[in-house]
């Protein structure tokens, strides 16, 4: 394998909602700096990926729009994932493994807050066993977290703590918006929102944007301090029907994990991508971590939730930790589809 | 940055109306429900995949065997929806459900009207309340209902 690193990560402040700008003037500062930091002009870039949902703009091909932030003349070599960028940063660095480029630009954008974004979420659905039921994002996970209390792994009370915490840390991340001080004990007192799921449970509603810039061997060395190297990276499916698997493990984030090597092992930091309190439970029952590394330093999901962008932005923020010197070791995590359908998991490490 | 400036809105309705062929297992599967009967599909080790799908989860195989299921099962999983949305298949406080039919290896998910959320119970006996101009499609269920 060749070794790939992320040389600069930059994403756009979360907000609840930024109805003044596009989403190409959301993305644009947000490449221009990526790019500037990694010292690279867009001409010598080797590969262009981007990840975003036509569903949230209600317009197929919308992605193609938000080409305009990076500007495509003269012609590069493009492509784009219907996926979070998590996923567009797996696709840059199979890419990068041809060995006949050594950068790659990946950048992802969520403007969110523009429909109803449960019903949204809906659409992507199976469109014959399940869309026309109209099941909503925050209902699929509530099924999986009873599935997870009734079979006892875990309790409200430590679902409660993953929200306490996230939004804790969230208040020191800058590009997050829902954070605050909450005490357990007060927060499981809060009616539910769809039982089991409190409001406290579920992730706000975020528009944003992120970008990172890969870099192939010693040309990353040159370019940056300390890269963040990507040791393994590895996704997985499971079935998308909700009663053909088993919804109190993550099966996909195990495999996904063991492929990169990243299963039992020790982190200094662990960004998983839980919108939901209890899927971050159920992921690291996945991950059989072996230390107590520090999970979610950002806030998580929990804290900035930009649709196409938050996994991606997992993988910047653990890298960023590397980069800046405050990690010798990472775990980055990416889902999407209901109910952590598809996980993407990445180790990172320092020279 | 944004600045604090009065954004235009204008409403754009998303809908994707496409009209589709729903192949040899999901078209069967449709066309029982406007029957009244649940089919569920043998898998590669012989469970019974409900809702049927056309090639097996785990390997990939082509799946031909059909077996009727329930209709009556067992809730795997609830939530409560206290407060529908427009679009929700109930207009007054329910349940979506997994439910597992009798005779079936896995569940479907649908709504499950109780009355109330005391009423559920994971475990508990339920039965599709089948509509009565029934024209092949998933919601020509209505919803579950508790066994009596």
């Amino acid at each position: 394998m060749r070794d790939v690193a992320v040389v600069s990560f930059v994403q756009a402040p979360s907000v609840r909602r930024d109805p003044a700008r596009n989403e190409v003037e959301i993305l644009m500062p947000v490449v221009s700096a990526a790019l500037e930091q990694s010292g690279i002009p867009l001409r010598d870039i080797g590969f262009t990926v981007s990840g975003s949902c036509d569903y949230l703009a209600g317009q197929p091909f919308a992605f193609v729009m938000g080409l305009d932030a990076i500007g495509a003349w003269p012609p590069i070599e493009e492509s784009h994932v219907e996926m979070d960028g998590a996923w567009a940063l797996y696709e840059a660095w199979i890419r990068l493994q041809e060995g006949d480029i050594d950068s790659a630009l990946i950048y992802c954008f969520g403007k969110s807050s523009m429909g109803e974004l449960p019903e949204v979420m809906s659409m992507q659905l199976d469109p014959y066993y399940l869309t026309p039921l109209w099941p909503d994002a925050i209902s699929m996970a509530a099924l999986q977290a009873r599935a997870m209390l009734d079979f006892g792994s875990h309790d409200e009370r430590e679902m409660a703590s993953v929200a306490a915490r996230s939004r804790r840390d969230a208040a020191s991340n800058p590009n997050a918006h829902l954070s605050g001080d909450f005490d357990v004990d007060v927060l499981l007192k809060e009616p539910y929102l769809v039982s089991p799921l409190r409001k406290h449970d579920c992730p706000p509603i975020s528009d944003g944007a992120a970008a990172i810039v890969l870099v192939a061997g010693d040309k990353a060395r040159e370019i940056c301090e300390r890269p963040a190297w990507i040791r393994g990276i590895d996704h997985r499916v499971e079935a998308h029907q909700l009663g053909s698997r088993d919804l109190t493990v993550s099966s996909s984030t195990a495999l996904a994990a063991e492929q990169a090597g990243g299963r039992g092992g020790a982190f200094d930091v662990v960004e998983l991508h839980a919108p939901f309190t209890h899927q971050e439970l159920i992921l690291l029952d996945a991950l059989s971590l072996s230390n107590g590394a520090r999970v979610n330093p950002s806030g998580g999901a929990l804290g900035a939730n930009p649709m196409m962008a938050a996994g991606l932005i997992r993988i910047g923020e653990a890298a960023q930790r590397i980069m800046d010197g405050s990690a010798a070791r990472a775990l980055a995590h990416a889902t999407s589809g209901p109910c952590l359908q598809q996980n993407l998991v990445c180790v990172l490490e320092g020279e | 940055m944004a600045e604090e400036t009065e954004a235009l809105s204008a409403l754009h309705v998303l809908e994707y109306n496409y009209t589709r062929s729903v192949g040899p297992v999901i078209g069967r599967f449709l066309t029982g429900l406007r029957d009244g009967e649940l089919l569920g599909i043998k898998s590669s080790s012989g469970k019974v995949i409900f809702p049927p799908v056309e090639y097996d989860p785990e390997t990939a195989e082509t799946l031909i065997e059909f077996a009727p299921v329930g209709p009556a099962g067992v809730v795997t999983t609830w939530a409560w929806v206290s407060q529908p949305r427009a679009k929700h298949p109930l207009q007054k406080p329910f349940a979506f459900a997994l439910i597992k039919p009798d005779g079936a290896d896995t569940a479907i998910l649908h709504a499950v009207d109780a009355g109330s959320e005391e009423a559920m119970k994971t475990g508990m006996r339920v039965r599709p309340r089948w509509r009565k101009e029934r024209v092949g499609f998933i919601t020509d269920i209505e919803c579950f209902e508790p066994e009596p």
